[in-house]
C-alpha cells in the first residue's frame, strides 16, 4: 500500500498527496502534479468560499502545515477540506495534456474496472462524472467500446464524488488520443489487455512517424475512418427454444435501422468532404 | 415468431398432490437433516438457484435425456434425492466424482424446471426479493436482473445476468458466480420468464414526459425531442402497451450524451458518438413497424427503388442546394422528412456554402 510511488518532486515517501492516493478506496485518483497545485492560476475560483479551511487544507495538500499546532476537531476539518480540494483540482488536472496521460497509464492498467457488459469482452472502463458540480452525483464509469454508463461495483468507489472527475475527462481523453478509441466487436486478441496495448503500440508508432505525417496537425492515423465501426459490435438476442421473442425483435431492428442510418450518414459526410473525419 | 406462452408440463393440482406425497416420504429418512438439494442451494455463489421440488425431479420424464449427458446418472440422482445407495458401490473410484456428476444434473434439471409454471413462479420470488441483483447501468436505476445462459449445454460458458430494462446482458460482480454454468439456466429461460410476466418487462418505446425523471440529473439530461405531446401514449400516469404479449412496464429509457465542457460530442467528430442506437427506443409504439424484416427503414427502402444506389440522401442534399432538377427535389424533401432522424446533419448540410459542393 505504503510502497507506491511518489514521483519525482517528493523525496520523502509520505507526502499528504501519497498517503491520500494509497489510501483505499481512491484507487481512481492520479497523482496531481505539486506544480500544478502551486500554481496559483491553476486554483482560480477556489477560495474560502467554495472550501472551507481553505489555505490550511491547500497547505496540508503541499505539506506545507504544522499539524501540531492544530486541535483535534480542526484537525479534522481541514483533512475533510483537504479531500475536497485536492477532487476539484483533480478534475481540472486530469483534462490537461500531463494529467490525461495519467489518467491513460491508468486506463491501460484497468485501474477503472472492466465494463460489465458481456459483449464489451472485459474493456476497460473510465472514470466520468454526470455533473462538474460537487455534492451532485457520484463517480459513474464510462466504457468506451459500447459509449454507455455504469456504477462502480464496489460501494467505496460508488460513493467517490463524480465531480472530482468531471463530466468532460473520458471524452476529452478519446479527442486527445484518438488511437485509444476501441473497436466495437470483439478483440482480435484473446484479451482486451492486449487490445490496449496495439493501440498504444500503434500510437507509439505514429508519434515516431509524426513529423512525416500530413501538415496541419494532423495526425497520420487520421486516415482511419470510425463512420462504420458499429457495424461490429454485439447484441443478445433473447431467444425461446431457439426461436426470437417478437417484440424484443422488433426493437432489435428498428435500432439496427438506427444504426445504418448513422452508418450511412457519416459515410455520405465523408465522401461529400473528400476524407475521413477527424 | 414468439411462443405467446410458457409451456405447461404439469397441472398444479396434480403437482400439489405429488409434492404432498413425496414429503410424506422424505419425512421418514430424514425429518432433522438438510436435504442435498437445500445444502447445495445454500452454498456461496449459488444463490442463483432455487429449489427443485423432489417431485419434479422424481417424475422419470423430467429427465429424459439426461442418462446420456450425466456420468453415473444413477448415483448422482440418488445423491440429489439423498436416497441412500441399495448396490455396492464398490465401482465408483471416488465420492467427489459422483457429487461433480450431482451437481451437473442438478443444475440441467434446473434448467427445465425454471421453465414449468411452478419453477417460473419461485423464480419470480426470488427476482422481486432481489436475489439476482441489480442492472450495472447508470440509467437503468438498478433494474433488477434475471440469470441466464447463453447456450443450453453444459461447460460452455457462465451463467450472465439479464436486465428487462436494456435488453443486454452482463458478466455477475462477484467472481464466486464465476464457477456457475449458464447451462443451469439456459438461454430461454429469461425471455419466457418476461412472456409470463410482461408487466417485469420495459416497453420498447419511450416518451419524454414531464413527470419521469424530472428528478434526475438536468446537466446530462437526455435531448429527446419533448414536443410531441399527442403522440406520447402515456396517459394520465397509467402505461399501456398497445402489445399485450410485450413489455408492460414503462421504460427508463434515457440514453447517456458525452459531452466536453457542457458541448455534445459532435458525430462528425471521430470519437463522436457511435452506439447510441444500441441503448436508444422509438418514442410511439407503431414507429417499430417502420422498419422491415431485414432492419431497414420502408421510406427508405421505397426512395432506394426511384435512385441508382443508396447514395438518395447526397442526391437529395445537392439538389436541394443547386436549383435545379425542381421535381426530383421535391420528392425527396418529402421523403426526408418521413425519414426524420438524420435533421442535425441536414442542419449542417444547408450551412455549407454551395462552393463546398463537390461537383
Amino acid at each position: 500500500m505504503e510502497d507506491l510511488s511518489t514521483g519525482s518532486e517528493s523525496d520523502y515517501s509520505n507526502s499528504w498527496i501519497s498517503w491520500f492516493l494509497s489510501t483505499k478506496g481512491n484507487e481512481y485518483f492520479a497523482e496531481v502534479d505539486e506544480d500544478y497545485i502551486l500554481d496559483r492560476f491553476n486554483l482560480t475560483g477556489l477560495n474560502g468560499e467554495v472550501v472551507q479551511e481553505y489555505s490550511r487544507a491547500l497547505n496540508l495538500i503541499t505539506d506545507n502545515l504544522d499539524e501540531e499546532s492544530l486541535d483535534d476537531d480542526v484537525r479534522e476539518a481541514v483533512e475533510t477540506s483537504a479531500r475536497f480540494l485536492y477532487g476539484l483540482i483533480h478534475a481540472r488536472y486530469i483534462v490537461t495534456s500531463r494529467g490525461l496521460s495519467k489518467m491513460l497509464e491508468k486506463y491501460r492498467k484497468a485501474d477503472f474496472g472492466r465494463c460489465p457488459r458481456v459483449y464489451c469482452y472485459q474493456q476497460p472502463l473510465l472514470p466520468v462524472g454526470l455533473s462538474d458540480i460537487p455534492y451532485q452525483k457520484a463517480v459513474k464509469l464510462y466504457c468506451p467500446r459500447c459509449e454507455d454508463i455504469y456504477s462502480p461495483k464496489s460501494n467505496r468507489h460508488g460513493s467517490i464524488d463524480g465531480a472530482y472527475f468531471g463530466t468532460t475527462f473520458p471524452h476529452m481523453l478519446f479527442m486527445v488520443y484518438p488511437q485509444m478509441i476501441p473497436g466495437k466487436g470483439q478483440p482480435v486478441g484473446s484479451s482486451s489487455v492486449a487490445d490496449v496495448n496495439r493501440s498504444l503500440a500503434n500510437q507509439q508508432k505514429s508519434e515516431n512517424n509524426g513529423g512525416s505525417g500530413g501538415g496541419g496537425g494532423q495526425n497520420s492515423l487520421g486516415s482511419i475512418s470510425t463512420a462504420s465501426v458499429a457495424n461490429k459490435a454485439e447484441r443478445y438476442e433473447p431467444r425461446i427454444f431457439g426461436f426470437k421473442v417478437n417484440e424484443d425483435a422488433k426493437l432489435s431492428r428498428w435500432r439496427t435501422a438506427k444504426r445504418d442510418a448513422q452508418i450511412s450518414r457519416l459515410e455520405n459526410l465523408e465522401t461529400e468532404q473528400g476524407q475521413p473525419n477527424l | 415468431m414468439a411462443s405467446s406462452g410458457p409451456p405447461v408440463e404439469l397441472d398444479p393440482d396434480e403437482l400439489e398432490e405429488e409434492a404432498f406425497d413425496s414429503s410424506s416420504q422424505a419425512s421418514s429418512t430424514a425429518t432433522s437433516t438438510l436435504t442435498w438439494i437445500n445444502w447445495y442451494t445454500s452454498l456461496p455463489g449459488h444463490d442463483y438457484f432455487c429449489d427443485v421440488h423432489e417431485d419434479f425431479i422424481e417424475d422419470d420424464f423430467n429427465l429424459t435425456g439426461l442418462q446420456a449427458m450425466v456420468p453415473f446418472f444413477k448415483e448422482a440422482l440418488e445423491m440429489v434425492l439423498d436416497v441412500e445407495p441399495e448396490e455396492d458401490s464398490s465401482k465408483i473410484p471416488d465420492v467427489s466424482i459422483v457429487e461433480s456428476s450431482a451437481e451437473l444434473l442438478y443444475g440441467l434439471v434446473h434448467q427445465r424446471f425454471i421453465l414449468t409454471k411452478v419453477g417460473l413462479s419461485c423464480m419470480v420470488e426470488k427476482y422481486e426479493a432481489g436475489h439476482f441483483g441489480a442492472c450495472p447501468r447508470v440509467f437503468c436505476h438498478a433494474t433488477p436482473v434475471l440469470p441466464c445462459g447463453r447456450a443450453d449445454m453444459p461447460g460452455i460458458d457462465t451463467v450472465k445476468l439479464y436486465c428487462p430494462n436494456c435488453g443486454d446482458i452482463y458478466t455477475p460482480p462477484s467472481s464466486k458466480y464465476a464457477s456457475v454454468d449458464g447451462a443451469f439456466f439456459g438461454t430461454t429461460f429469461s425471455p419466457l420468464f418476461f412472456q409470463q410476466y410482461p408487466e417485469l418487462l420495459s416497453a420498447p418505446f419511450f416518451a419524454t414526459t414531464p413527470s419521469s425523471n424530472s428528478g434526475a440529473a438536468q446537466s446530462s439530461s437526455r435531448a429527446t425531442p419533448v414536443d410531441s405531446p399527442a403522440a406520447a401514449p402515456v396517459g394520465g400516469g397509467t402505461f399501456t402497451n398497445p402489445n399485450p404479449h410485450g413489455g408492460q412496464k414503462a421504460a427508463l429509457g434515457r440514453v447517456y450524451v458525452p459531452r466536453i465542457y457542457g458541448f455534445k460530442v459532435s458525430e462528425r467528430a471521430r470519437s463522436g458518438p457511435r452506439m447510441k442506437w444500441l441503448r436508444e427506443r422509438p418514442e410511439r409504439f407503431d414507429e417499430l413497424d417502420k422498419v422491415d424484416w431485414k432492419g431497414r427503414f420502408i421510406s427508405d427502402i421505397q426512395g432506394q427503388g426511384q435512385t441508382n444506389d443508396g447514395d438518395d440522401e447526397l442526391m437529395a442534399s445537392l439538389s436541394k442546394k443547386g436549383g435545379g432538377g425542381q421535381a426530383k427535389g421535391r420528392l425527396f424533401d418529402d421523403e426526408d422528412d418521413v425519414v426524420d432522424d438524420d435533421d442535425e446533419s441536414e442542419e449542417e448540410e444547408d450551412n455549407v456554402p454551395p462552393t463546398a459542393v463537390p461537383a
